[in-house]
């Protein structure tokens, strides 16, 4: 594989977004977890497919070679996202509608996107559930500026997210600009959800985003802890992920998402194994 | 005479058509210790998110520090410990210094990251809340009261002017309580930090607080402990629509 990795480009893109996707996606899953927002992450992840499905349609019906899926699904993952906002505050004592609406009308655009582009095709199949040779060099650098901006906003307002993210009564009162920092982060979300959907996919991306989070909030000693482990965690699923898939001929949103939930179940094991040898301890 | 901290005048506040407050007139002067107490529904968090800025009144004027609410903009001299403080996600990976150093967000300010001085801080107010050998602790693994000590850390972080708290000792044993009271006066006598309370123990609360309010809608009552313990029982009893004594109790 190795050899085939210096000889193939399309192999260099794959490892190298996988590399990206696999610190990002966790990264931000930090937050989204401990914020409860998981089925956010999914919810945008099915109108990033009605975005995809949109472009695909637009190239076949129209050959608008210049609009890849790529960007009209980040673009309905984007507008999503505001619409997720605007929602939640709507149903301010039913936040969590917010979720089935928009997750449901991705899918009922999905369908009808689907159904004009005469069908389903090799390449939709791709961006249900990823794919190891699907990854252009365009979309690489497009997921580099992704991951650029992502890493320059979280690090500038890490404080403040954190902040939100633990108790956002006391972060208005003490004069923190919720409604923006959330909007900000909701839009880096629908971001962080369209660069990674190349390679786990629409119906997996946001298990990339929390699986290596419920991994490490067991064995973290505090939130820069959970969100370092969770991106080793992450990398270590990619990877693995992306061998495995590479070697057995299987998409690798699948092998990504088992290596996870492996990781997972040891960090659970590896809990209650602690836990058992303190009471031990301490019963000595 | 001190400066007024806060100030009230003529305060109505409603939710939709629904009267929460009426006429409310009060001050705070710097170094008081003001208990708030009241019955259940009767205002009380109202009145405090009224001057944290998180509702603005119908009618009637807040000043705080002298200056307007609309235009004031020190937020920093004001540390709130909220009702929820011990409500929040048990299983949030943060440590105790992590949730204390958020106290400092607002004064570090946007685009600006924590420097040593500003961690030394961090670590000088849990230390003073004698918490120190658990600033590497997950905050969830601490009991309630621990717990509360570093949302009192978190509000001291900033070195507030003052320091707002409601109803913070729900859900703590009696013995930390005793102890959190204790920690409220050293707070008010060693540092003059001015502290608004709101609570239900009305007993334990008139033997550190210099004064009182009672709220039930409208205000009640405003005056000196001294003044509120002479008040009869059948005084109280009308105040809280129902049977009341004040029972005090040093433990």
């Amino acid at each position: 594989m190795i050899a085939n990795f210096f000889q193939y480009e399309f192999l260099q893109n794959t490892f190298y977004t996988g590399l990206l996707i696999g610190l990002i996606a966790p990264l931000l899953g930090s937050f989204i977890v401990v914020r409860r927002l998981s089925l956010i992450a999914d919810a945008l992840s099915h109108v990033t497919l009605a975005g995809i499905a949109f472009g695909l349609m637009l190239e076949k019906k129209f050959a608008l070679g210049f609009i890849t899926p790529f960007y009209t699904g980040m673009g309905f993952s984007v507008v999503a996202s505001v619409f997720v906002e605007q929602l939640r505050r709507v149903y301010k004592a039913y936040q969590e509608l917010a979720i089935p609406i928009i997750l449901s009308g991705g899918v009922g655009l999905s369908v009808i996107f689907i159904s004009l582009a005469d069908g389903f095709n090799t390449d939709l199949f791709n961006y249900l559930f990823g794919s190891v040779s699907a990854v252009s060099r365009g979309d690489l650098w497009s997921i580099v500026g992704i991951t650029i901006i992502v890493l320059t906003v979280l690090l500038l307002f890490y404080k403040e997210l954190f902040m939100l993210s633990f108790d956002e009564e006391h972060a208005v009162v003490s004069g923190i600009h919720a409604k923006r920092i959330h909007f900000l982060f909701i839009l880096l979300t629908a971001l962080v959800i369209a660069a990674s959907i190349r390679i786990v996919g629409v119906l997996l991306v946001s298990a990339l985003m929390t699986l290596p989070v419920a991994a490490s909030i067991r064995l973290a000693k505090g939130f820069k802890q959970s969100i370092v482990l969770s991106i080793i965690f992450g990398e270590i699923s990619v990877v693995a992920g992306l061998i495995s898939g590479y070697y057995f001929e299987i998409p690798p949103g699948g092998t990504i998402v088992v290596t996870s939930i492996i990781i997972l179940l040891l960090a659970i094991a590896a809990k209650r194994l602690g836990l058992n040898l303190g009471r031990r301890r301490a019963n000595q | 005479m001190s400066e007024p901290v806060i100030s009230m005048k003529n305060v109505n506040f409603n939710y939709e058509n629904k009267t929460a407050l009426k006429n409310i007139n009060f001050e705070i002067r710097q170094g008081a210790f003001m208990g708030l107490i009241g019955p259940n529904g009767g205002g009380k968090t109202t009145l405090i998110k009224l001057i944290l800025g998180l509702f603005k009144p119908q009618k009637g004027s807040i000043e705080l520090f002298n200056v307007p609410i609309g235009k004031f903009k020190n937020w920093d001299k004001i540390g709130f410990v909220s009702q929820k403080a011990n409500t929040f996600n048990q299983g949030f990976p943060a440590t105790v210094e992590e949730v204390v150093s958020m106290g400092l967000t607002s004064k570090v300010g946007y685009l600006k990251f924590f420097t040593k001085q500003h961690k030394q801080k961090i670590r000088d107010a849990i230390k003073q809340v004698g918490m120190s050998e658990y600033l590497n602790e997950n905050i969830g693994d601490l009991s309630g009261g621990q717990q509360q000590r570093i949302f009192i850390a978190r509000a001291l972080v900033s070195d507030p002017e003052l320091l707002i708290l409601d109803e913070p000792t729900v859900g703590v044993d009696t013995e930390n309580v005793q102890k959190f009271y204790e920690l409220l006066h050293q707070l008010n006598a060693q540092r003059n930090i001015t502290l608004l309370l709101v609570t239900h123990d009305t007993g334990t609360m008139t033997h550190h607080a210099t004064d009182i309010v009672c709220l039930n809608k409208t205000m009640h009552f405003h005056g000196n402990t001294a003044e509120f313990t002479a008040l009869s029982d059948s005084d109280l009893s009308d105040f809280y629509g129902h049977t009341l004594n004040l029972v005090s109790h040093d433990h």
